[in-house]
């Protein structure tokens, strides 16, 4: 009985390779610089695990990591109840439909880095709409480069421009989904409109969000590109997130090792998180 | 618990409806009595949804007035009309207990905790679900959800009317027929007025007092389910209801007789005057085989198990016959005959023979 048909690893033989190539030897090859110290001209030293008691012990990774975890709660906490909200207000059916997908769609086909020079341009305070605006007309102190409340708050907006129809458009396909009859029952039973909402629209649209929660937290948490074109990580240290003091200590300083350190401890937080919010929002589905 | 009446109601879904073919609903006046069980029997897009959504207040009617208890309730929106509906996919909360969901439709309403108690735990009693009063809803099987749904219509006491709009199609055939029969007894002991919309024969039959038989937006016959078998008022009754149906033979009126080819066929009384195609109906279940009569050739037998449907050919015409004793080999020779007393001639569509008096 013990026969078993060994040909199916044959199939699975491509994809093993591919995944190899793009994931498995990169990944090594970065736990392999994490363990040693390199002075360039391929000469390397081990280390151990130096790389990663000083990581965990610098003060510099705490504020940067404190740093990404405070701007991917606030980028949460605002773009979660936005899309829900901007997705309940949408026509859930006529001509506005496609319109109103399109327009919502239109932030998310712009290339990050295009994002990050308009909204660079945008803010500047001498000839940028918003900053020229907020300087002059409503007498803001306003300046994304010297402030660094008023870099959080371009960027934060940014990520809320950029990000938000992402929610909106995968919770819109919740609703959608939801037959009429739910609706019909619920105004015979006298439900109020919030009531439609907790137990009808929201209990619906759980996996969707999971989902978008999902996304966004990595994406957020991986945050790099945008932030790279607007502030640069600065002014000072105040924009600098995890993946900005990765790629300073990489090529800026060009120490491998430790970042190859910060990489794997970096990789080691977004996919706790990412699995512990995926446990915590399934948990009641398995019952 | 309340009266229904529908006067003059008229529903099209075309803002600007011109010929009769844009309306949904044609010409509808009906009443209903207090604590009946009705049934709207017809097939798929006779309008019999539309009606139901009328009488719930999910939909405006283009014309006419709807009354409970001779209050017009045709502009008020379906929580002021007091009523219950059952669809036809279990409507349930899924993040709510069993409990929750019943207690829902009072709560919304106001009412106490001690009475949501009471009331829920007897409908809970009478549903059968007390045992599994603690659990999420969402992991029901589908003939407890839509006992679920339904209980949440009769927990209310002071529901007009219940409307079920084909509340058996997603239950799997051996629980429909306990389902069917729960709802009949529930009917008994709450008393409401019930109405149940289907396209299956039996569960109309089954369920209600009377049947209204609808048909592009038309009422065609409304009455007992003795009547409709017994004296279908239109063809179209006669074809959708029973099993064969009703067969229905072209015919030519002359000198006062119905001749079908040229054979003179007693009719049940007097034709009526007026013109039209005419047509004989008589119902297979009426039809016996013989020595006299039609001379035929039986065509095809099919053995259903209690009785036989035997399709005999009177010329180019079958004719379908139930016979309880057994019946001839194909292709045989036979004579039809038909019972008089329950043969009728129809013109286009309508009955046009009274009955002997």
């Amino acid at each position: 009985m013990k026969t078993q048909n060994q040909k199916a690893w044959f199939f699975v033989l491509p994809v093993l390779l591919l995944v190899a190539f793009n994931a498995l030897i990169p990944m090594m090859t970065v736990v392999n610089y994490s363990v040693q110290e390199t002075f360039g001209n391929n000469i390397f030293f081990w280390e151990g695990v130096r790389w990663f008691e000083e990581l965990l012990n610098s003060d510099r990774f705490h504020a940067a990591l404190g740093r990404q975890f405070l701007f991917t709660g606030i980028i949460l906490a605002i773009e979660i109840p936005l899309g829900i909200a901007i997705a309940l207000a949408m026509p859930r059916s006529g001509p506005w439909v496609p319109v109103c997908l399109v327009l919502m769609a239109l932030p998310m086909l712009i290339p990050w880095n295009v994002v990050g020079a308009m909204w660079n341009i945008f803010a500047l305070p001498d000839i940028g709409l918003l900053g020229y605006f907020m300087n002059t007309t409503l007498g803001i102190d306003y300046d994304m480069t010297q402030n660094p409340f008023a870099a959080w708050a371009t960027i934060i907006t940014m990520d809320v421009w950029h990000w938000t129809s992402l929610v909106v458009l995968l919770s819109y396909a919740g609703l959608v989904s939801i037959p009429d009859a739910y609706y019909q029952a619920a105004k015979i039973d006298g439900a109020s409109s919030w009531s439609v909402f907790r137990y009808i629209q929201l209990p619906k649209m759980k996996q969707v969000l999971t989902i978008a929660i999902l996304l966004r937290f990595m994406d957020s948490f991986n945050i790099y590109t945008e932030v790279f074109v607007m502030t640069g990580g600065g002014p000072g240290n105040s924009t600098t997130f995890l993946s900005i003091d990765l790629v300073k200590i990489a090529l800026g300083q060009f120490d491998l090792g430790p970042a190859a350190a910060m990489s794997l401890i970096y990789f080691a937080i977004t996919l706790l998180v990412s699995w512990l919010f995926y446990t915590l929002m399934t948990k009641d589905d398995a019952k | 618990m309340a009266k229904i009446t529908l006067s003059d109601l008229k529903h099209s879904y075309y803002p600007n409806p011109k010929g009769p073919a844009d309306y949904a609903l044609k010409e509808i006046d009906l009443e209903w009595s207090d604590g009946g069980a009705y049934a709207l029997l017809g097939p798929s897009g006779c309008g019999k949804s539309t009606l139901l959504n009328i009488i719930s207040g999910l939909l405006t009617p283009s014309n006419g007035k709807i009354l409970f208890d001779d209050k017009d309730v045709t502009r008020l929106p379906p929580n002021q009309r007091n009523i219950a509906q059952v669809f036809q996919f279990p409507v349930i909360y899924d993040t709510m207990t069993v409990y929750d969901n019943l207690a829902f439709p009072l709560r919304n309403r106001g009412v106490d905790e001690a009475t949501v108690n009471t009331r829920v735990m007897a409908i809970a009693e009478m549903l059968e679900v007390t045992d599994m009063m603690g659990k999420k809803a969402a992991g029901l099987s589908p003939d407890n959800k839509q006992k679920i749904s339904m209980g949440r219509g009769l927990v209310r006491d002071d529901v007009n009317v219940v409307m079920f709009d084909e509340p058996l199609t997603v239950i799997d055939p051996h629980l429909k027929w306990k389902l069917r029969s729960k709802l009949k007894e529930l009917h008994q002991k709450v008393r409401a007025t019930m109405i149940y919309v289907t396209h299956d024969q039996t569960e109309a039959l089954t369920f209600a007092d009377q049947v209204v038989v609808m048909q592009e937006g038309e009422i065609v016959q409304i009455g007992t389910p003795v009547e409709l078998f017994e004296r279908p008022a239109h063809t179209f009754v006669g074809h959708f209801i029973g099993s064969p149906g009703m067969n229905v033979l072209p015919c030519e009126v002359r000198d006062g007789g119905a001749f079908f080819g040229d054979n003179l066929i007693t009719l049940e009384g007097a034709i009526e005057q007026g013109a039209g195609t005419a047509e004989i109906g008589v119902r297979p279940e009426f039809v016996t085989l013989g020595d006299t009569g039609l001379p035929a050739v039986v065509h095809k037998v099919s053995d259903v198990g209690r009785h036989a449907v035997v399709e005999a050919k009177v010329g180019d015409i079958s004719v379908k016959a139930v016979l309880e004793s057994e019946a001839p080999a194909q292709g045989a020779s036979t004579h039809l005959s038909f019972d008089a007393t329950k043969t009728r001639l129809y013109r286009d569509g309508w009955i046009a023979t009274r009955t002997a008096p």
